[in-house]
């Protein structure tokens, strides 16, 4: 049954069998035997295996997405605007950083040389000037040419209306361009929550771990605290906290943080309640080792297994908690590309529908993402999952 | 002889894994004739468990297939018949009692209801008729005072008595075949003892036949008429009782017969005692109400002296609860305690956590399961290497290699195997590589918990011998705690006898196996060596 499997697919990671009589395998039986049972999952395979392709496509988003050219080639210099920023009066302007949509410097630099632009020629925050009617415009794609070369002052025969121009999804009701904003949003809301998982997860993990090892008093007061502070109703604290502190992207962070480390205690601490009366921590005990590597090296493997199948839950989790803040607008500083501002745009233009179904589609798709991913994990790390039966 | 009962014909049974079809039976067949006594015997892995579940087809569906054969029970095949049919036979013509007593009763269940529930789903009793009923089982099977216990929860009754209500269960309908699948397993030895004498005294008035699973070749010798011999999944060699003990034809059968531990401890000479203890006490108090004041104390070791001489083996014996593993964690300070507590002349009991990592190394512990005394996640060099890191870091990681390599050889593993994990080996060869976890160490005294006591007899022996001979090669002085005066015997020079955290009995273990003076050592010698009841020692 799995050998037909097996033929067609490709696992997401292979490792070269290790020379067994020799030395140890680079992985341990029992993740040799997760990561089989995770490739047996195509759906988590490939909601992987799609996540990772577009956040590191997104990692680049400069370099798809951006009002700057990649390259420039001016009066025989070679010149990174992508990277370095110049001064305008290098192309005969005055101001302290280039404009390069801007004609009068696109013709300077095209009439001395020539310039590489990204796919997509707006950056985040890029007004487009030159929109046809009133923000928000539908997709490029959707309008015919004269429409949507309308609002450049040679129409259709303008050569800014190129296709590195279009508006993919639109615009808008700023004349932003949706994609450009989509891309630099998606990168912001996975990296926000990645480090909202991860410091909630260190945090988490030390406190359940103190907790589960020490017991007695210290775990007694600390589970009490643990449930007076996550019955605090976290989102109109967030909501207050928000209005008298200036949302940036760390002060956010934090204030997530004060709430989001308990998700992981409960987890941890009975992990480490249950393992620390095992006999080979006992054992190890009889041998001398110090609590504190006991801890690092034979109570938190186990927690970690609760650790990593909760992850993408709490990415996700993250994720939305972000979104939904920016959908309120208590969210990250105004400008930022964010999904739960397009949603919110969305919801104020119900004309301009490519705003709406862009942000649900998107939001959609990064959650079922991490929840398939979620899964495959979930089922790797479960013990009892066999393999007999149909799949 | 008279029809059979029971007639297992060429079966198999196969468990789908994920490397395919794995099979546990291989062509079983035998015969079970009205009120006879059948025991199949085997090592765990053997498939006589399987077997037995096969006949009220309690395997794990789908995940379990039956390729051949057939069970016929009075004419009917068990295996083919549909599942309301197999639910009117399970519990009624043929009912079985379990190994574990505590796992196979519902703990949110009086013994009433648990007992009752048999009669009202098969003869549709009512509550009154079936309360009666359960009463006059209850008093069958030898639980006192039967009435006051029907509210009784599972917790609140002994081991021994929670295995009577579920022999009591499983009379409820007068079976015809009852199927006994280690019974007695998860018992003290005195308890035991108790129980088989019970099975055998109901089959007499009853008649009904018994299938006997057990893999202790005492019991069956005390119990069955006809044995079987099971070994990976076939049946090897089959016939009356006596004359397969008597006359074993197979040699795996003679293997078994041969397997029981023997020997001699080593004589030893009057050296200094290397370990004593005075007064030793652990106490474990017992609160009560709001503030949590301590009203009370469980005693789990009371006042114990012992001294140990170096090179000696000093057997601790005593049923469950006794505070046998008690003495031994508290004697390596891994549990608190009060009292003396002198390692080579000097006082150990105060010592700190950080004072005591240098005699670690010394002092050693082998644990009882040795599934759960490794760390699943780790290699075997890593296991037996992770002592060095404490009491030696100053080794070279290939000199590091070179020790866990000699410790494997010392208990007679291939050094291979230290790039392997646990879940690679059988419980003997995990049992041994906890032991070379305690050897690489270099240690003066071993403190042995019940070692032997998860695994199958054959390996049993082999593992005292190796003790032996580690003890022999280098002068090691060892506490061999176990329930199984069998291997006591072959292992220690002197012997204490523990009940309820006192000492029963000391002295030299010659002399206590000889000429027993207390009665519980008597009782206990008793049930372990002629696997009899004598009636209850007083507490």
């Amino acid at each position: 049954m799995h050998a037909s499997i097996t033929g067609i697919r490709t696992p997401f990671l292979a490792f070269a069998p290790a020379d067994q009589a020799r030395s140890a395998p680079l992985l341990s039986p029992i993740n040799q035997r997760r990561l089989k049972v995770f490739n047996a999952n195509r759906r988590g395979v490939w909601s992987l295996w799609i996540f990772l392709v577009l956040f590191i496509l997104t990692m680049f988003a400069e370099f798809i997405a951006n009002d700057r050219p990649l390259v420039v080639s001016y009066k025989g210099e070679l010149l990174f605007p992508v990277v370095v920023t110049y001064p305008e009066s290098k192309f005969g302007g005055f101001l302290a950083e280039t404009v390069y949509r801007d004609p009068f410097i696109a013709d300077e630099i095209n009439s001395n040389g020539w310039m590489a632009w990204p796919p997509i020629r707006y950056s985040y925050g890029t007004v487009d000037e030159s929109l046809s009617g009133a923000a928000p415009s539908k997709p490029s794609w959707l309008q015919t040419a004269e429409e949507r070369c309308s609002g450049y002052p040679a129409g259709v025969a303008d050569p800014s209306c190129t296709i590195g121009n279009f508006h993919w999804l639109g615009t808008d009701d700023q004349g932003r361009d949706v994609l450009a904003r989509l891309i630099y949003g998606f990168r912001i809301s996975v990296l926000f929550g990645l480090v909202l998982t991860i410091l909630s997860s260190i945090i988490g993990i030390g406190a359940g771990a103190l907790q589960g090892y020490l017991g007695g008093w210290v775990d007694l007061i600390a589970q009490r605290a643990i449930e007076v502070w996550t019955s605090v109703p976290s989102l109109y604290l967030l909501l207050i906290i928000s209005s008298i502190i200036a949302p940036s992207f760390w002060v956010l962070l934090g204030i997530l943080l004060l709430f989001s480390w308990t998700a992981l205690v409960g987890i941890v601490r009975a992990e480490f309640l249950r393992a620390r009366n095992f006999e080979y921590v006992a054992a190890a005990r009889a041998l001398g080792v110090s609590n504190f590597k006991i801890m690092i090296g034979h109570l938190l493997p186990n927690a970690m297994v609760a650790t990593l199948t909760f992850m993408p839950f709490i990415l996700a989790g993250s994720v939305t908690t972000l979104t939904a803040l920016d959908f309120l607008g208590f969210g990250l500083p105004v400008g930022s590309p964010s999904l739960g501002e397009l949603l919110s745009q969305g919801k104020d233009n119900l004309s301009a529908w490519w705003l709406g179904i862009t942000g649900f589609f998107t939001v959609s798709l990064i959650l079922t993402l991490l929840v398939f991913i979620g899964e495959g994990v979930r089922d790797a790390f479960d013990p009892r999952k066999t393999f007999a039966g149909a799949r | 002889m008279s029809a059979p009962l029971l007639q297992v014909e060429n079966l198999s049974v196969e468990f789908a894994t994920e490397h395919g079809q794995v099979p546990a039976v291989r062509g079983a067949s035998f015969d079970i004739a009205p009120g006879q006594t059948v025991a199949l015997v085997g090592e765990s892995g053997s498939g006589k468990s399987v077997t037995a579940l096969s006949v009220l087809r309690l395997l794990p569906y789908p995940a379990a297939s039956h390729p051949t054969g057939r069970i016929l029970f009075n004419g009917q095949d068990l295996l083919h018949i549909d599942d309301r049919a197999i639910r009117g036979v399970r519990g009624n013509a043929i009912s079985m009692i379990f190994q574990e007593p505590m796992s196979s009763l519902n703990p949110l269940h009086t013994v009433e209801r648990q007992v009752s529930e048999a009669l009202v789903l098969h003869r549709g009793m009512r509550r009154a008729a079936a309360r009666a009923r359960t009463i006059e089982l209850l008093s069958e099977v030898g639980i006192p005072d039967p009435v006051s216990r029907l509210d009784d929860f599972p917790h609140q009754l002994s081991g021994g008595q929670r295995q009577r209500v579920m022999i009591a269960m499983a009379l409820a309908n007068e079976p015809q075949l009852l199927i006994a699948d280690e019974p007695t397993t998860a018992l003290d030895v005195t308890i035991q003892a108790q129980i088989l004498e019970l099975l055998m005294m109901l089959q007499k008035k009853r008649g009904m036949a018994i299938l006997f699973i057990t893999h202790d070749l005492q019991i069956v010798r005390r119990m069955a008429e006809i044995t079987h011999v099971m070994t990976e999944g076939k049946i090897v060699e089959s016939g009356p009782t006596e004359t397969v003990f008597a006359n074993p034809q197979h040699a795996y059968t003679r293997k078994l017969l041969a397997a029981e531990p023997k020997g001699e401890p080593p004589a030893t000479s009057e050296a200094e005692p290397i370990v004593a203890a005075e007064k030793l006490r652990v106490w474990f108090p017992i609160k009560r109400g709001f503030l949590r004041r301590t009203v009370g104390h469980i005693k789990a070791v009371d006042d114990v002296d012992i001294s140990i001489r170096r090179g000696e083996t000093l057997g601790v014996v005593g049923e469950s609860g006794s505070g046998k593993t008690t003495l031994g964690r508290a004697l390596l300070r891994l549990i608190g305690s009060e009292g003396r507590i002198v390692y080579l002349g000097r006082d150990i009991e105060r010592l700190s956590w950080g004072a005591m990592r240098p005699l670690r190394k010394d002092l050693q512990i082998v644990f009882q399961d040795p599934f759960g005394s490794l760390s699943p996640r780790m290699s075997i060099a890593e296991i037996i290497a992770e002592g060095l890191a404490v009491h030696a870091p100053q080794l070279t990681p290939a000199e590091r290699d070179a020790r866990v390599v000699r410790a494997l050889g010392e208990v007679g593993l291939d050094p291979d195997a230290r790039f392997r994990y646990p879940h690679e080996f059988s419980g003997g060869q995990r049992q041994r590589i906890a032991i070379a976890r305690a050897m690489v160490l270099e240690p003066k005294f071993v403190v042995l918990d019940e070692p032997t006591s998860a695994l199958d007899m054959s390996v049993q022996a082999q593992v005292v011998d190796l003790l032996r001979e580690l003890q022999r090669r280098h002068g090691l002085t060892y506490l061999f705690i176990s329930h199984d005066l069998r291997v006591v015997r072959a292992l220690a020079n002197q012997l204490i006898v523990m009940r309820n955290g006192k000492v029963v009995e000391h002295g030299p273990a010659a002399q206590i196996f000889a000429d027993p003076q207390s009665d519980y050592t008597r009782a206990l010698m008793a049930a372990a060596f002629a696997v009899e009841a004598v009636p209850e020692v007083a507490q």
